[in-house]
């Protein structure tokens, strides 16, 4: 790291990161928060249940499409993950159910030069991640968050979470994961923000 | 790969309290390439120690204004940067930045077709840089956009950059500017008196139409209600651009 510039009179708090067993869970310039932001392009989409599915489609042997019924009868688990947005915060232990992406791709044989896979969402959002970022329990569809039906504030009734990465990765609304051979930059990827997105090396910004 | 946004030294020449408890500071920046407005900077703060921390702040003015940006700040009474920068930092006193970053909730004044425009409290910063470009971009060939803003604060004190957005709309027969004082009304007050709706945002529009480009910016209950409003209003979601701070509530 190049010497930091010290900013006059500036102390900071560091409450959490100070505090021993947190230190290393927040990732660098991130701060902890308690609140659960809300925070999206447009208007909160809602699609009745009815009319939901997810499917898998692209580079699979055949595509698989799930109703809301089907998708709910999947094995889910609990999840306690620690998630950071790009805007800063972190938040640590946050309680999830749903069902992982390793769980979702069982339904499906991978084309060999399968590599990226685009989540797309109700109201036109996309993300792109390579396959190996939300496989071997990397990722999951949540349909509870805090032992409740996820808001659709929040993304219900159900969205992607990958907890390795910046949160914007963690699609709401998601319908969909379409497989591909080539990386397809998403909605935020394509405005300036890293493609791939890893809170740990700080990947906030294309070229960061 | 882009290049790198990196980090410079800004300085900061001028600090100008809008309300009690929001300040805004000019900071002169080294090498600016410019920004749209309704992006934001990010701020990096160092202790001596080596601890810092980063936050991100819209970037309050037009771009037509060369080598240096506003941001304004309301200052979160337990937060650990806005205190800092509302009663330490002064002119002459240097803050690392970089940006500008964000490219979706942006307007120009090339882009045609109405503007309307709907803040809740400090969410009027990103489009106050709008209204200030719009107002410095010439009228052109088709004249300016009609622009509205709603614009939701407890009370007029409160009410950031009130003097120069009325000043504005006094100079510009296109622009109107509505308030909601959700707590605190003056004396005599005869515009709304309560928290956004259905209804309001239904007159505010109402000369503007369903093809206004629109932005919202503020806290969640007040993004949720009016995009999901509009949306049942008849725009477009893709028209409906938003912004929000603050938890969901839940």
């Amino acid at each position: 790291m190049t010497e930091r510039f010290v900013t006059r009179g500036f102390v900071g708090r560091r409450s959490a990161a100070g505090s021993g067993d947190l230190s290393g869970r927040i990732p660098p310039g991130q701060y902890l928060t308690t609140d659960f932001p809300v925070l999206s392009a447009g208007p909160t989409p809602r699609t009745p249940l009815e009319r939901w599915s997810l499917s898998i489609d692209g580079l699979v042997a055949s595509p698989v499409s799930w109703s809301w019924e089907e998708f709910r009868a999947l094995p889910a688990r609990d999840w306690t993950v620690d998630i950071s947005c790009v805007t800063k915060w972190t938040k640590l232990d946050m309680h999830w159910r749903g069902v992982s992406v390793d769980t979702l791709l069982e339904h499906v044989d991978l084309d060999p030069a399968a590599a990226f896979v685009v989540a797309w969402s109700d109201g036109g959002y996309t993300t792109n991640l390579p396959l190996g970022d939300v496989l071997n329990g990397q990722a999951f569809v949540a349909f509870d968050y805090d032992g409740r039906p996820l808001t659709p504030e929040h993304g219900g009734p159900a969205r992607l979470v990958v907890p390795g990465r910046y949160f914007w990765k963690s699609a709401k609304w998601i319908r969909g994961l379409r497989i591909q051979r080539e990386d397809e930059p998403g909605f935020w990827e394509s405005l300036g923000y890293h493609n791939r997105g890893d809170q740990w090396r700080e990947e906030r910004y294309d070229g960061d | 790969m882009a290049a790198p946004i990196d980090w410079q030294l800004a300085t900061v020449t001028a600090v100008r309290d809008e309300t009690p408890s929001v300040r805004s500071l000019t900071l002169a920046l080294p090498a600016w390439a410019g920004h749209r407005p309704g992006q934001h900077v990010d701020l990096r703060l160092t202790a001596e120690d080596g601890y810092s921390v980063e936050r991100s702040y819209s970037i309050a003015s037009e771009p037509e204004r060369n080598g240096e940006i506003d941001i304004t700040v309301e200052r979160i009474p337990d937060g650990e940067v806005s205190p800092f920068l509302h009663e330490i930092v002064a002119p002459g006193d240097r803050l690392e930045v970089r940006g500008p970053i964000g490219g979706y909730f942006v307007w120009e004044s090339t882009l045609d077709g109405p503007l309307f425009l709907v803040g809740g409290g400090s969410g009027v910063v990103p489009l106050m840089a709008m209204l200030r470009h719009r107002a410095r971009s010439g009228s052109g060939a088709t004249g300016r956009a009609v622009a509205r803003l709603l614009f939701s604060c407890r009370g007029p004190d409160e009410a950031i950059y009130r003097t120069e957005l009325d000043a504005l709309a006094a100079a510009d027969p296109d622009l109107e500017v509505a308030y909601t004082f959700t707590r605190v009304q003056p004396p005599g007050w005869t515009g709304y008196a309560r928290r956004v709706d259905r209804a309001m945002l239904a007159e505010v529009l109402e000369p503007l139409g369903a093809e206004a480009r629109t932005y919202i910016c503020g806290p969640t209950a007040l993004v949720e209600v009016a995009a999901n409003a509009l949306v049942g209003l008849g725009l477009a979601p893709d028209r409906v651009r938003t912004e929000r701070f603050g938890p969901s509530g839940t």
